[in-house]
């Protein structure tokens, strides 16, 4: 050990690095350049094509919709676009663009950009993941599935140089939100055409060298599984007002490492969206000013098959559903802030709150257990739980499993699957019971009574309902907010009567973040542009 | 002994075409494809992108299509990063990993030399003991606890050294090669020793001593060239293992080297990264045995004697 530390002095003297040497938050924070730690390393960056949580991250800070968010209050606002009118049937948008909105080379940024950008995404060829999204547009689905070849007949025009009209299949009331998702940003078409034709899904036009954007930061640097950075774009129509010089992203998977980069001060904030339990505990107490907890619009649940014996029994479904002391469970167990969740739909105080129609209730669960013909847990085939490998899942279904065996006396197993194989098994409905979780994209309810619908590919419960079917199929016909929360109550009713998930928590949003970070909002929606965000060293706050 | 090297690289070439072959197939049993993820891909956007993969193709001919242009140095693109070549991948992990492995294998070279040297000095005195202690505690010490342990330390009490990345700072490398090297400094030094031991109760050692020769003299032109041979023997494989082996290492401290894009790959279902890195690390492991059993034999006449024949 002697000879240990004596060579680690040797090795630091030779590096020449004996004193402290500043950190990325040290010489970040004075020439606002914010450092993020960034979960996984982004697939790739063409708007259009890519998937996951890293990737929405960095599209934020070098793209921009038609509209945004305040990420306050998540209302939203004007971004390339100055103003929308919407028509009488509530169909048509007429967008008008700002005439000193451009891209990051320069070029002015019109209709005709959108135009483009939105039927690339639609190509049958290109196999973006994201082509659903577009699905409110009217046509956008028959053209996406080859039906139509006219890209004219999409409800999609540029009418003037710097207004669009947007026409819909029916009145999505929540449309304006998903603009600023990234399957709806322009992307530059000489650009693109330079590297191939419009579908071309494989081309190096997101790469630095090439990179053309229109957000407020753009793609200088992408060195795999080390660094992306971004900096200031000088054309950003609202360039003036951005106070960050760059953005930089770091790919950090591992939970502990992202947390001890944060600690060392290596990133201003971290992103990992689940913290080890203990970390968490240790943070709200040393050091809660850091430590950011935010309710999210996303549940964390488990999924019935329902198919088999004995969970094909709607009375075992419920009585399972009853048993769970949610609330023992987010104050004891999962204590990151959750909130316990007796609905599949998440509350939204400004919009649709779904209501409670069953609580924890272990004598009316016994009840119904003995109905289905095991009472006291007597004769109760053995169920098994099956989550993804991670410590955090593990411990809620361990706490599960504890809560079923008191509170009706059955027996559960526990079963943990590598990530792959876990999608896998639960796709093929070859499990019993098998631990989920959704997040939404936009603040609509539609976002998770959709995922029960008997088509949707999200669906591994085997569960089908033609009335629940029904429900949501009419909902695309209304915009009115009093028929659709109707429909929504009604979806909600079904749901707590059949059981076929078991609502656990509502998921927070845990981040770290230095306090020299300034304008960055929690919000139920996990949005966080940079647009507005800054630094300001602690000095300078006193 | 050309011909013996040559011999070898031969027979290197049928495992290689094993290694691909069961690891082509493994990978193919294994639940979930490269584009499983939570949200379920529609139907028709799968069938694309199965076709720009073809992953579509019967299995063998995607098997001999994969190896044809293994043969011309096309290792495929990669499924997880589309826009960039498994090539290209391993282009940028490569030098990484080479680096890092270096370090550690120097840090492991000079630390177990000299705690072996030590240690042989006064056998069974704490002289002995103390280091041998630390030697085997560094043994069973495995990479992910020591490397924490390290980051704390020196990186989060003393603020001495950063935690993870590699290239911002100078001296970002230090703690990765050191977690990374210890367990084989730990192996060396207990090579050493065993090694100088068995040299210094040798009657020529005991004739220079005899002649009045300084110990210092004794210890290091005398008996330390035969003690290090089982050192030597012990660096080909370790070179390998340091290469193939600091997943964990850059796991922890975050450095883009091979080891981390071989495990990401691997949970990705990223068919041709998994083969590309497997193929190059098989590769390496192949290469370094040889290497060191051709100093074997170079350093040792009999064998010398066996290969020619």
């Amino acid at each position: 050990m002697k000879h240990l530390i004596l060579a680690l002095v040797a090795l630091t003297l030779f590096t020449g690095c004996g004193k402290k040497s500043l950190t990325n938050v040290e010489t970040g924070t004075p020439n606002q350049i914010l450092h993020v730690g960034n979960g996984e390393e982004p697939r790739e960056l063409d708007p259009l094509l890519t998937t996951g949580s890293p990737e929405h991250n960095i599209l934020y800070a070098l793209f921009e919709g038609l509209m945004s968010k305040d990420p306050e209050t998540l209302k939203v606002q004007p971004a390339v676009a100055k103003s929308v009118e919407l028509s009488e049937d509530k169909k048509t948008y007429r967008f008008t663009l700002r005439e000193n909105a451009r891209w990051s080379n320069g070029d002015p940024l019109t209709a005709k950009d959108f135009v483009y950008s939105w039927k690339r995404s639609l190509m049958p060829n290109l196999g973006s993941e994201w082509a659903y999204m577009k699905y409110y547009i009217k046509n956008a689905e028959a053209f996406h599935s080859g039906k139509i070849d006219d890209f004219n007949l999409v409800g999609v025009h540029a009418v003037e140089e710097f207004v669009l009209e947007v026409e819909l299949e029916y009145p999505a009331s929540f449309f304006l939100q998903l603009l600023d998702h990234n399957s709806y940003y322009p992307v530059h078409q000489a650009t693109i055409e330079k590297f191939g034709p419009i579908d071309q899904p494989i081309s190096p036009w997101a790469l630095p060298e090439n990179f053309v954007g229109n957000g407020p930061f753009v793609l200088t640097k992408w060195a795999i599984n080390q660094i992306i950075e971004t900096k200031r774009n000088i054309y950003y129509w609202d360039n003036n007002n951005v106070k960050l010089n760059g953005v930089n992203f770091y790919p950090i998977t591992d939970q502990q490492a992202e947390v001890r980069a944060f600690k060392a001060g290596q990133v201003h904030l971290t992103s990992t969206p689940s913290m080890a339990i203990e970390k968490i505990a240790h943070y709200k107490q040393n050091q809660p000013d850091v430590l950011r907890i935010a309710p999210t619009y996303s549940i964390y649940h488990y999924e019935f098959n329902t198919t088999e014996p004995p969970l094909d029994d709607v009375r075992v479904r419920r009585a399972l559903s009853m048993a769970i002391d949610r609330e023992t469970l987010v104050k004891r167990v999962s204590k990151g802030g959750e909130s316990a969740a007796y609905t599949f739909v998440p509350a939204d105080p400004e919009g649709y709150t779904a209501e409670p129609l069953f609580s924890y209730d272990p004598e009316k669960a016994q009840a119904l257990l003995a109905e289905a013909g095991y009472p006291d847990g007597v004769g109760f085939p053995l169920v098994e739980i099956l989550y993804n490998t991670q410590d955090n899942h593990r411990k809620i279904a361990l706490a599960l499993q504890q809560m079923l065996k008191d509170n009706l006396n059955i027996k559960i197993q526990l079963s943990n699957q590598e990530w792959k194989v876990y999608l896998n098994t639960k796709r093929n409905l070859e499990h019993n019971i098998a631990r989920a979780g959704w997040l939404a994209d936009y603040l609509d309810p539609s976002n998770f009574f959709e995922v029960l619908y008997s088509k949707s590919g999200n669906n591994d419960t085997g569960w089908k309902n033609s009335e629940y079917d029904k429900i949501i199929e009419d909902l695309k016909k209304t915009h009115i907010e009093e028929e659709r929360f109707k429909l929504f109550a009604a979806a909600n009713k079904i749901l707590a009567e059949e059981m076929p998930i078991i609502p656990i928590y509502n998921y927070s949003d845990l981040n770290l973040v230095s306090t020299e970070v300034k304008g960055w909002h929690n919000n139920v929606l996990h949005y966080h542009p940079f647009n507005r965000v800054y630094l300001e060293s602690p000095e300078k706050s006193l | 002994m050309l011909l013996y090297i040559l011999k070898r690289l031969l027979s290197a070439i049928p495992v290689l075409f094993f290694v691909v072959l069961i690891t082509f197939v493994l990978i193919r049993l294994a639940p979930g494809g490269p584009f499983d993820e939570e949200r379920k891909v529609p139907a028709q956007v799968l069938e694309n992108l199965n076709k720009r993969y073809h992953l579509d193709d019967p299995v063998h001919k995607q098997f001999f299509d994969y190896v044809g242009g293994v043969l011309k140095g096309d290792f495929g693109p990669s499924y997880k990063y589309p826009n960039r070549t498994v090539t290209e991948i391993i282009y940028s992990g490569v030098p990484v990993t080479v680096e890092l492995g270096f370090y550690a294998l120097l840090i492991a070279m000079v630390i177990g030399i000299c705690t072996g040297l030590i240690a042989a000095l006064k056998p069974n005195t704490p002289q002995d003991y103390i280091p041998m202690s630390f030697a085997m505690l560094g043994i069973c010490l495995p990479s992910f606890v020591l490397g924490p342990l390290l980051i704390l330390s020196f990186g989060i009490w003393f603020e001495i050294l950063p935690v993870s990345g590699w290239n911002y700072s100078a001296n970002d490398k230090i703690l990765p090669a050191i977690t990374l090297g210890s367990t084989y400094a730990a192996y060396v030094a207990r090579l050493t020793r065993g090694g100088m031991l068995e040299v210094l109760s040798q009657d020529y050692i005991r004739t220079a001593r005899a002649k009045g020769l300084p110990e210092w003299r004794v210890i290091l032109l005398h008996a330390f060239r035969g003690g290090i041979a089982p050192v030597v023997a012990f660096a080909g494989p370790a070179a390998a293992g340091l290469l193939s082996g600091s997943f964990i290492v850059e796991t922890i401290f975050q450095i883009p080297g091979m080891g981390r894009f071989y495990l990401q790959a691997a949970f990705n279902r990223d068919y041709t990264m998994i083969l590309g890195t497997t193929i190059f690390f098989a590769f390496l492991i192949i290469a370094f045995n040889l290497l060191s059993d051709v100093i074997l034999v170079w350093l040792n006449p009999k064998l010398r004697k066996e290969s020619a024949s």
